[in-house]
């Protein structure tokens, strides 16, 4: 059953080495010659203002958070639609109480304005 | 002679990582040459669009452009910026590209070319597809420029966004098919065009075309690129090999999709012409390798297409676009496509 997937594992193994061997051909063929303003952050021919790492708009957490609770909500209908076949009109229903409580908690961020960007 | 090469092909063949290696070899190789004619039919579809003749120079009707391209790219310096965190600064772009290729592991070509035939194939590439995003955070966060970590957040959430609308036109596959084995998804489409899924998923077939889109931040959704505002985005620092390599993965992640939406919604190998009265009874009924691949240049085709014609969207019409707007119809068309199932409207494999 899992020897199925060993060549997977082998495909990873390759695509990964393949990237590192494009990064380390360029790195030995390619020239260095640095100097403090190539290798300054580029902002536009600017001397750089502040550090990057600074606060940024927290609307980009809030997308992440909403992005978990309805990935897993996916997560529930994989095995849902795989089992249709034998659940039936069954299925159906229970799928559809579950996705309406969804759908209040999606009607709720949306007035809210969690889904707002100006 | 004969028996020579026959008896070194089947100790070839026992030794079962070799076997493997040379099979990823092939899938690979043609992989990569595909990535640099793509781009060469890039310039040259929009050239034509735009009534230009597109590259010409190198080589008989500039074919040999690509290879003049990645030559240029290697010999090119790394510049390595002095506030970046150099260790995840080069893992960046093997991270971006490693899922890009190996995706293709469960991929099937015809009813027995396929490295894996794994029963979670969908997952897989479900899974594998969204890795693609840490590429470009890590990409963004290690550069420690604020350009790329702006392009890096925006191509972040954008990604995540789509993800989901593209997660539940899936969903819709998977109710029709009943299973998540690639290949019995195509199986389960057989019978002609018209017994394809574009047909009764036609709204999941649109939107995960457009989350394909957004997934790979091409034109329209290009804005974690967004040349007019913050010019490169995530891959901005990047120079030479390191950049070339963030741009094999975008190239291998859009025949990726292609390839995908072929195999999901359009039939795979399978023959548009399967079953009609008198083109079915000729090879142009069966199905092969060749209708596939087909069918993966026409979405490739199709990617181009947009770029031509779409201005760039904005970034609150584009969040808005996947949260508002393609979610709810998802929702709405996967409860649907499941009463057809389940009332026998749309029937496996008929």
């Amino acid at each position: 059953m899992l020897a199925q997937y060993l060549p997977i594992l082998i495909f990873l193994c390759i695509s990964t080495v393949i990237g590192i061997a494009l990064v380390v051909i360029g790195g030995l063929l390619g020239p260095t010659r640095p100097d403090s303003e190539k290798l300054s952050p580029y902002e536009c021919g600017f001397e750089a203002f502040e550090d990057t790492r600074t606060k940024f708009d927290v609307r980009y957490y809030l997308i992440a958070i909403l992005f978990i609770i309805f990935d897993l909500e996916i997560t529930f209908f994989l095995p849902w639609a795989l089992a249709l076949d034998t659940l039936g009109m069954f299925g159906i229903v229970a799928m559809f109480v579950f996705l309406a409580e969804l759908v209040i908690g999606y009607i709720v961020i949306w007035k809210r304005g969690a889904l707002e960007w100006e | 002679m004969f028996e020579m090469i026959e008896s070194v092909f089947n100790w070839i063949q026992s030794q079962y990582l070799i076997w493997t290696v040379l099979k990823i070899v092939v899938i690979v190789l043609p992989l990569i040459t595909a990535v640099a004619f793509y781009t060469y039919f890039e310039r040259k579809v929009i050239g034509s669009m735009q009534i230009r003749v597109g590259p010409n120079r190198v080589g008989p009707l500039g074919l040999i452009q690509p290879f003049a391209d990645v030559f240029k790219l290697l010999l090119k310096e790394i510049v390595l910026p002095t506030n970046a965190n150099r260790f995840l600064f080069v893992t960046a772009p093997v991270i971006a590209l490693a899922p890009a290729f190996a995706a293709w592991a469960v991929v099937p070509f015809n009813d027995f070319l396929v490295l894996a035939d794994v029963d979670a194939g969908l997952l897989y590439v479900l899974a594998l597809t969204s890795l693609g995003v840490y590429g470009i955070i890590i990409a963004g966060w290690a550069s420690n420029s604020k350009y790329a970590f702006l392009g890096a957040m925006r191509a972040a959430a954008q990604a995540v966004s789509y993800e989901i609308a593209m997660g539940f036109a899936l969903v819709g596959v998977l109710i029709l098919a009943g299973s998540m084995n690639l290949r019995e998804i195509v199986l389960a489409q057989q019978g002609g065009i018209f017994d394809w899924y574009w047909l009764p998923l036609f709204p999941l077939f649109v939107i995960y075309m457009i989350s394909g889109l957004a997934e790979t931040n091409r034109a329209p959704f290009d804005m974690a690129e967004g040349e007019s505002e913050i010019v490169a985005g995530f891959h901005v620092e990047y120079s030479g090999a390191a950049f070339a390599v963030f741009f094999l993965a975008e190239y291998a992640n859009m025949i990726l999709i292609s390839g995908l939406t072929a195999i999901m919604f359009a039939g795979g190998w399978l023959s548009p012409f399967e079953g009609w009265p008198v083109i079915g009874d000729t090879f142009l009924g069966q199905g092969s390798i060749i209708w596939f691949l087909a069918k993966t240049v026409i979405f490739m085709f199709m990617f181009l297409w947009y770029r031509a014609t779409w201005p760039r969207y904005r970034y609150d019409q584009i969040m808005r676009l996947g949260w508002k707007v393609l979610i709810p119809i998802t929702l709405v068309w996967v409860m649907l496509s499941a009463l057809m199932t389940v009332l026998g409207i749309v029937v496996k494999g008929s």
